[in-house]
């Protein structure tokens, strides 16, 4: 194994998998004065970029006012404490750019089903 | 080349990005540094100057031709070949302290983390580039008639007097490809037991490339 890979390694943090449609909430730690505190930012995965710890995701929601909101997130960061899956969202591409000209009830993604590879992971109960 | 700390050379092993605890991100260049073969001195008495020549990286004995053999029978004949060698200027109580057929390693080196260091290496080759690539010229505006000449330099001089073009103007040619030395680049990390170090930032040249890391002349640490 490279160094490089070495080094990634020793930095990697647990990260639950989530991918692009996801609706997510991220918490985030923010420093003010000598006060850390968590923020929630919740929002829909509409991509995710690089590898290894430069991997970042975008995850965009609509503020109050109708105001698009795009926040940019390193994976590996240290002051991302958690991300939670809220939805898992079924779409066809990797980067969800189109989102960003829709509004409203067009904006919606239709959730995907997990059941199938949760079923597989599940034994099945024993048939008497 | 002034006389200074002892340095070493190396290898580029490319970039990735470190998170301190706070959360802030550093991109880093990790740098394979050593360890390093001490080939030869050159002392004072003889050559007029000291330097210790490095080598640093194997080299298979198939490679190595008849000469270049010759000079390695201090250090044990071919199979003790190194990929690159550099002579680096150090001061005669350096000169001192190492052998010929030592190998100096990372941690011989008081190179802490937060220390400073000055880097050369071979940059990336660009190719033949006009003047705004390799000497950020400004071009001519896209508009009101400008015609042929959007990336073009302008004048290259003056008239009857000197009727002559000044020695050193910038114009368009070779870029890249040469030796390149980057000063004060801050050391992130030094992890001896791997004889890597990341440095804060980029260096010159490609990865695999030559790397020669030596103390900072001019920062004040």
């Amino acid at each position: 194994m490279s160094i490089l890979q070495i080094l990634e390694n020793e930095q990697k943090r647990n990260v639950v998998a989530f991918r692009p449609g996801d609706t997510v909430r991220v918490h985030v730690r923010i420093v003010e004065g000598d006060k850390t505190r968590t923020q929630l930012y919740e929002g829909v995965v509409i991509g995710r970029r690089g590898d290894g710890n430069r991997e970042s995701f975008t995850v965009r929601k609509i503020c109050a006012g109708n105001i698009g909101v795009e926040r940019v997130f390193p994976v590996q960061s240290p002051n991302i404490e958690k991300v939670e899956v809220v939805t898992r969202g079924k779409v066809r591409r990797a980067r969800l750019n189109y989102l960003r000209d829709l509004r409203g009830k067009s904006a919606r993604l239709k959730t995907r089903d997990d059941r199938k590879s949760s079923k597989k992971n599940t034994p099945k109960p024993a048939q008497v | 080349m002034k006389e200074r700390k002892l340095g070493l050379i190396g290898k580029k092993i490319g970039m990735t990005r470190i998170f301190k605890d706070d959360g802030t991100a550093i991109g880093v260049t990790v740098i394979e540094v050593g360890p390093c073969l001490v080939l030869g001195k050159r002392t004072d008495d003889i050559h007029g100057y000291n330097a210790l020549i490095l080598g640093f990286g194997p080299k298979p004995v198939r490679k190595v031709n008849k000469p270049e053999a010759g000079t390695l029978k201090a250090v044990g004949g071919a199979e003790n070949a190194r990929r690159f060698v550099q002579e680096l200027r150090v001061t005669a109580d350096t000169l001192a302290r190492f052998d010929v057929g030592q190998e100096i390693k990372l941690a011989d080196l008081d190179l802490n983390e937060g220390a400073y260091v000055d880097v050369t290496g071979e940059s990336k080759g660009k190719g033949f580039q006009g003047v705004m690539k390799r000497h950020n010229f400004g071009g001519f505006r896209a508009t009101h008639g400008t015609h042929e000449v959007f990336r073009h330099g302008g004048s290259i001089g003056c008239r009857k007097w000197p009727g002559r073009v000044f020695k050193g103007r910038k114009m368009a040619g070779q870029m890249g490809s040469e030796r390149v030395t980057t000063q004060n680049i801050r050391i992130v990390q030094v992890r001896s037991d791997d004889n890597v170090i990341l440095l804060c930032g980029s260096v010159p040249g490609c990865k695999t490339g030559m790397i020669t890391v030596r103390p900072a002349l001019k920062h004040n640490q």
